[in-house]
């Protein structure tokens, strides 16, 4: 070797696959963000592409869902007669858990899946699981408005205090976001995790009170219920169903709530953006 | 190499190894399985050592084809080079971020070329209004306007290849590795992308084409390196390195 490349830092070299600070990192990440808008909105739009309703699907889905939902919860089971609303409580319930779910099972795959690109290209990882749980979100904001326009036409009168599902969908959006960086990363050190997703998303499911009221079913059991709220997921819907309902004290607005889904969210944002960060050179090895 | 000191070197690659623990099955184990699995698993685990030890220093404007047999590590080298794939010893300095030329995994099937155009664009780095100024470039070097609006798998793969390099080579990299993507497409497009490659050279580049055509390493490089089973066998002017390979062939 000629003697000049003893001190290649000299020569304005810099060493190739190290991992950037956290802050400088970040930046990048930020600098990539019409890559990783385009990439969320492109992939709903090639999920759709082969569809004769396209886009449609967006909403069609989570409506049909409620509707298989609404049939078995709200005919075959009593929390129909018990809860007030449970029509309405029941969409709020599967709108806002479709985005949780499909944020934690796609965030699961959002590296394991895309090693080809994780190999051929070099851009921060951490835009993959961003735009996994990116296009969730774009396809949670139309189901959204499709939600209130059903709650007017079932007589519900719109207030002011409709407008803080804005809040709460960005720290759910963030909540998600963290989960999402944390499961990305788990899965590439062990591939079985997104085997087991599925059945942690299923237990979430059913022990979330998506078809039945906590408040109703535990009435006597009060310590549980004040317990439950410290579950991120029971703590958001029961915030969405509290501001988009008003028709019974269970859907009366506990403040404390909003502090709870607030601590969640940026909680475990921030862990979920340290611990993917740490393991940014070994994304691209061969598996 | 003595006397190509005066030109900047831009990658320095010190004594690198790459080694991979493999697990039999043929899946890779990752750091936490071997923590885990080391008692009852030990016997299915195998170390391949792709690279043991390769050096060599790349000045700006050179081309540098990559040559050697299946399996010698050619492709490892290059990903260690654009730091996707950690090298386990040994160290690998650049002037800047060298990349592969592979915009391919980025892409959607799915959806027309035009849109992919765009999200290559993004992958590789270029903000929305960048790729959009890039945009009739792009599609006029593929040449393929005609099909632009039709989604991608639709196309020949010929044309997906002519797609995929003149997106990917619109950057002007400043180091380049180009993986086998001459051998496709037809005569013209072949003699478009091979003068491409020679633009993003003269444009103080450098390009590492790693290719089993002996021709378009001939027509583009002005240096040869020859890895084999994991060790720099060869390192210098074309023709002697390509005759020697030749003849270690046979």
């Amino acid at each position: 070797m000629p003697a000049t490349t003893h001190d290649p830092e000299a020569l304005g070299l810099t060493r190739v696959g190290g991992r950037p600070p956290l802050f400088v990192y970040l930046k990048e990440v930020i600098k990539r963000r019409d890559f990783i808008y385009s990439l969320a909105k492109f992939r709903i739009e090639a999920e759709n592409q082969r569809n004769r309703l396209g886009l449609g699907w967006v909403l069609l889905k989570p409506l049909l869902n409620a509707a298989v939902f609404g049939l078995v919860f709200g005919t075959l089971m009593k929390s129909r007669q018990s809860t007030p609303d449970f029509l309405e409580f029941l969409l709020i319930g599967v709108f806002l858990f479709e985005f949780f779910s499909g944020s934690l099972g796609a965030g699961a795959k959002a590296i394991t899946s895309n090693q080809a690109l994780v190999q051929s290209l070099s851009f921060p990882r951490m835009s993959l699981p961003v735009s996994v749980v990116t296009q969730k979100f774009i396809q949670l904001v139309p189901t959204l408005g499709l939600l209130m326009l059903i709650l007017i036409v079932m007589g519900h009168r719109p207030t002011f205090t409709w407008l803080l599902i804005v809040p709460l969908a960005l720290l759910f959006y963030a909540f998600c976001l963290g989960m999402a960086l944390v499961v990305a990363r788990l899965t590439v050190h062990i591939r079985d995790l997104s085997n087991l997703i599925p059945f942690f998303t299923r237990f979430i499911f059913y022990t979330t009170g998506i078809f039945f009221s906590f408040d109703v079913r535990f009435a006597t059991h009060p310590e549980l219920v004040a317990a439950v709220h410290y579950q991120p997921v029971y703590a958001f819907l029961t915030l969405g169903r509290s501001i988009l309902l008003d028709s019974s004290p269970i859907y009366d607005v506990n403040p404390q709530l909003w502090w709870i889904v607030s601590g969640w969210a940026t909680g475990l944002l921030l862990v979920g953006i340290v611990f993917f960060w740490r393991a940014e050179e070994r994304y691209g090895r061969v598996n | 190499m003595a006397e190509s000191t005066d030109r900047r070197p831009v990658v320095i690659v010190d004594d690198i190894h790459v080694e991979y623990q493999v697990l039999a099955t043929g899946k890779k184990a990752t750091a936490a399985d071997t923590k885990r699995s080391l008692g009852q698993r030990r016997r299915q685990m195998r170390t391949v050592h792709a690279l043991k030890g390769v050096s060599f220093v790349a000045y700006e404007q050179d081309s540098i084809g990559v040559i050697g047999s299946n399996g010698s590590g050619k492709s490892t080298l290059m990903r260690a080079i654009t730091g996707l794939t950690p090298t386990s010893k040994g160290e690998i300095w650049a002037s800047a971020r060298p990349s592969m030329l592979g915009v391919g995994a980025a892409l959607i099937k799915d959806l027309s070329g035009a849109r992919n155009v765009i999200l290559g664009g993004l992958a590789l780095g270029f903000t929305k209004s960048e790729i959009e100024a890039l945009y009739d470039e792009i599609v006029d070097f593929s040449g393929i306007r005609k099909f632009i609006d039709l989604p991608m798998r639709t196309y020949s793969s010929g044309m997906t290849a002519r797609l995929k390099f003149a997106i990917a080579t619109v950057k002007d990299h400043e180091i380049l590795i180009v993986d086998e993507a001459l051998a496709v497409g037809d005569q013209a497009f072949r003699r478009r992308s091979e003068k491409r490659i020679r633009e993003i050279r003269d444009n103080a580049g450098t390009v590492f084409l790693v290719s089993h055509s002996m021709s378009s390493i001939r027509d583009t490089c002005n240096r040869v390196i020859w890895i084999e089973k994991g060790v720099l066998k060869m390192d210098g002017d074309p023709d002697e390195v390509i005759a020697a390979y030749e003849a270690n062939q046979r």
